[in-house]
């Protein structure tokens, strides 16, 4: 005779069998809803940092009726055929004011015309003599140009489109609202594409600022940790995995990797400074510091990788590479590395990700900078793009809310890039037995 | 493969080594200190660089104690050259300079910077006393029978009846940033020294005083909003009630969304900063390292910029970026002492 209670269909197993399905349903219900907090975290970051940020690579400009008077500039014209040789005491400011007060000659006295050549980036007379370096046949000659605005004139439109026309907030004065809405009139206003913010250094008027100074700094600094963190940690990983004994000094040694893995990224700033500045001399503020400063804080997270990436492929790999007559090393360059690439490279792609984002170890070495001139190699001075992106967050001026989440798109996609690539590297590449 | 990795590290090696040799060539001015500093120093650098044929500098924002140690580490060309300061260097430092071989510090002072409290513009302004905002904020303050007890009060109205009856609220920044030790010393000293039983303290129990007077409450009626300004200014804009503490510029910038609160009746505007009369302000300073000038290039040069009436003047472009000038005789006197050379000497030394 079988326990009553043990029968399927009775009472106290039926209850059973409910309480199992309710917390099999309260688990799932977790589970969606952990995924749901998470989804909808990222989604909110994304809106935020999307409607702030697309505007980043755009800014207001004027359409100008500028002079290229050679007088005014003290530019000889030179014979035809030749370039123009442009003095640095060339004076641009004059034309572009000469060419504001032509336009609005009801501008009288100095603090009025102070006022309108105010409407105009402080760039914008180097960026006028670039027009002409760029186009020299433009000399004597009378051009309709655009011309960069200051910041507040960008914010005048936004929030005119924001709060629908009504009493939009401005630090401009009301005559130089009626010279922009003058010029609005005629079509000589318009949003256009900013390629400055890709190409240009620092600069502390948001118009003229950009990330590609940032950005080379970045790829200058991720370039010496890779070629420095990936041959020491894989060579590292394969010793500890496939030559090293088992003893005591090694597990500690192993526990100290893991340790390192985990400590915080400011100590290897201190480190860094110590050692490459204090004790090498290294220039300050150089990607070569950064660059290993980071290496020291991506090596382990290499040699873990690559460690596990190493043990998953099959002893018998091993084994009938040996049989057949393969030393040690030939088993390893010639098998188990071959193998375990995939898994490797993804680690150190998932490393550099982390090592890309971090500012505070190059706070130390200081690459945290106000930094003008795009780095052209390994020892000049250059910030990086998270660097960039909390300086600008700092920075007084309204204009830079945009560039900084337009920065952050930017480090986004390069990090959605490098993590796409280390997916695609392990789906492609990984054998599975 | 292997060999390809070989290359690369052996790449790697040599290019430290190459650098580790020649970090001593510098043709770029190097500027380290004061984050307050900071917005003023990177806009000469800039316009320097722009208008003139020398690299940019490049300017650190080290915070004014950490620039000065960087500054005073050696006069060697690993060394910055200049240091931005938002208080006068201390006699430590000029020793710590000395022994370290730092001897010609010249010191330049730059204008203004004043201490704004301010609120959004959906509200009404609350305009103090430093009386009240010692009351308001302090950690203790003494009663009636002259006893120091934790800060009772709670809304504004405790403070003083004339005040509105709202939560004491105020944003501001945390002890390790310069406007608050700013804020400390000018504000919360200034407030507790209008009890005569607390500035005879000065004299008789400096410790005392000094806890009395500088400590700032810590049961939630002061927010520590962080080193970054523009968050307090968000933060504001969210929430009308609160009122935020942060440095002048960030007002100025912000005029449309924000509103200064007056202070001893005063408003936080460029000409009572200038004359001293807002009680809230201080000045600014940059110190150069004499050793560097003519090795170094361009940094008379940028001293030059930096106190030319082009920049600091009454209508200079730093004006528009908030700095405070100094009134016209002062920057006078300035430009006199930077073209004399003058040095800082320690106090025993004059």
């Amino acid at each position: 005779m079988v326990d009553p209670r043990s029968h399927w269909q009775s009472e106290s197993f039926k209850r059973r069998l409910r309480r199992r399905n309710a917390s099999e349903r309260r688990f799932r219900f977790f589970g969606v809803a952990a995924v749901l907090v998470a989804g909808a975290a990222l989604s909110l970051l994304l809106v935020s940092v999307l409607s702030n940020g697309l505007g980043a690579a755009y800014r207001t400009e004027f359409a100008l009726d500028v002079e290229f008077d050679p007088e005014i500039l003290g530019i000889e014209t030179p014979p035809p055929g030749e370039a123009v040789e442009i003095l640095a005491s060339a004076d641009f400011g004059a034309i572009l004011r000469t060419s504001l007060m032509r336009r609005f000659p009801e501008a009288e006295g100095r603090s009025e015309i102070r006022e309108l050549t105010a409407l105009l980036s402080r760039g914008a007379s180097a960026e006028l003599a670039d027009r002409l370096r760029a186009k020299p046949a433009l000399l004597g000659q009378r051009a309709r140009i655009w011309i960069p605005t200051s910041d507040d004139v960008n914010f005048l439109l936004k929030s005119r489109e924001s709060d629908s026309g009504a009493n939009p907030s401005t630090r401009l004065s009301d005559r130089q609202v009626g010279w922009v809405d003058a010029l609005m009139d005629e079509d000589r206003v318009a949003n256009r594409f900013n390629s400055r913010f890709f190409t240009a250094g620092d600069s502390r008027e948001p118009e003229l600022a950009g990330i590609g100074g940032a950005l080379i700094g970045t790829a200058l600094t991720l370039l010496v940790t890779l070629a420095v963190s990936f041959p020491l940690g894989v060579s590292a990983a394969i010793y500890l995995e496939e030559f090293a004994p088992d003893n005591r000094w090694t597990r500690l040694l192993e526990v100290n990797i893991n340790n390192l893995a985990a400590v915080p990224s400011i100590v290897f700033g201190l480190l860094g400074l110590a050692v490459f500045l204090g004790l090498f001399g290294m220039p300050r503020s150089a990607p070569v510091v950064g660059g290993l400063t980071l290496a020291l804080m991506t090596l382990p997270v290499i040699i873990i990788a690559s460690r596990a990436s190493i043990a998953a492929v099959p002893f018998w790999i091993r084994e009938s590479a040996r049989g057949l007559g393969a030393s040690p090393v030939q088993v390893v360059a010639h098998q188990v590395l071959p193998i375990a690439m995939p898994g490797i490279v993804t680690g150190t792609l998932l490393g550099l990700a982390r090592a890309m984002g971090e500012t505070a170890p190059l706070l130390m070495i200081g690459m945290v900078a106000f930094i003008v001139d795009v780095p052209t190699n390994f020892a000049d001075a250059s910030s990086a793009l998270p660097v960039q992106i909390f300086l600008w967050a700092d920075s007084p001026e309204r204009g830079f809310v945009e560039k900084v989440s337009g920065a952050i798109l930017v480090l986004l996609a390069l990090l959605a890039i490098l993590n796409g690539a280390a997916i695609m590297l392990r789906q492609r590449f990984e054998q599975r037995w | 493969m292997r060999s390809n990795q070989l290359s690369i590290a052996v790449l790697a090696l040599a290019s430290v080594a190459l650098w580790a040799g020649h970090a001593s060539a510098r043709d770029q001015i190097r500027i380290v200190g004061s984050s307050t500093v900071y917005p003023f120093s990177t806009v000469v650098a800039e316009e320097f660089g722009r208008s003139t044929s020398f690299k940019t500098p490049i300017v650190e924002s080290t915070g004014t104690g950490g620039g000065l140690k960087l500054f005073c580490a050696g006069a060697g060309l690993d060394t910055p050259d200049i240091a931005n300061a938002s208080r006068r260097i201390k006699s430590s430092e000029i020793e710590l300079c000395q022994k370290n071989g730092v001897s010609k510090i010249i010191e330049v002072e730059i204008g203004y910077d004043g201490i704004a409290i301010a609120r959004s513009k959906e509200s009404n302004s609350i305009d103090l006393t430093l009386k009240q905002i010692f009351l308001a904020l302090a950690r203790e303050v003494p009663t009636p029978s002259g006893e120091f007890v934790a800060n009772p009060n709670i809304t504004w109205k405790d403070v003083d009846p004339s005040l509105p009856d709202i939560k004491i609220e105020v944003l501001g920044p945390p002890p390790t940033s310069g406007t608050r030790d700013a804020f400390n010393e000018l504000a919360m000293e200034g407030g507790c020294k209008t009890f005569p039983e607390i500035e005879a303290l000065e004299k008789t129990d400096k410790t005392t005083y000094k806890r009395i007077c500088q400590s700032i409450r810590e049961d939630g009626a002061y927010v520590e909003a962080g080193e970054n300004d523009n968050l307090i200014v968000q933060k504001l804009v969210a929430n009308p009630s609160a009122l935020g503490i942060f440095g002048f510029s960030f007002l100025d910038q912000n005029r449309d969304r924000i509103r200064g609160s007056l202070v001893n009746g005063v408003e936080s505007d460029f000409d009572n900063i200038a004359s001293g009369k807002y009680p809230v302000s201080r000045p600014l300073f940059f110190y150069v390292k004499g050793e560097h000038i003519g090795t170094i290039p361009g940094i008379s040069e940028y001293v030059n910029e930096f106190i030319g009436e082009k920049a600091i003047g009454d209508y200079g472009y730093l004006a528009d970026r908030g700095l405070i000038p100094a009134p016209s005789d002062e920057r006078k006197l300035i430009r006199a002492d930077v073209n004399a050379g003058k040095v800082v000497k320690l106090a025993a030394e004059n």
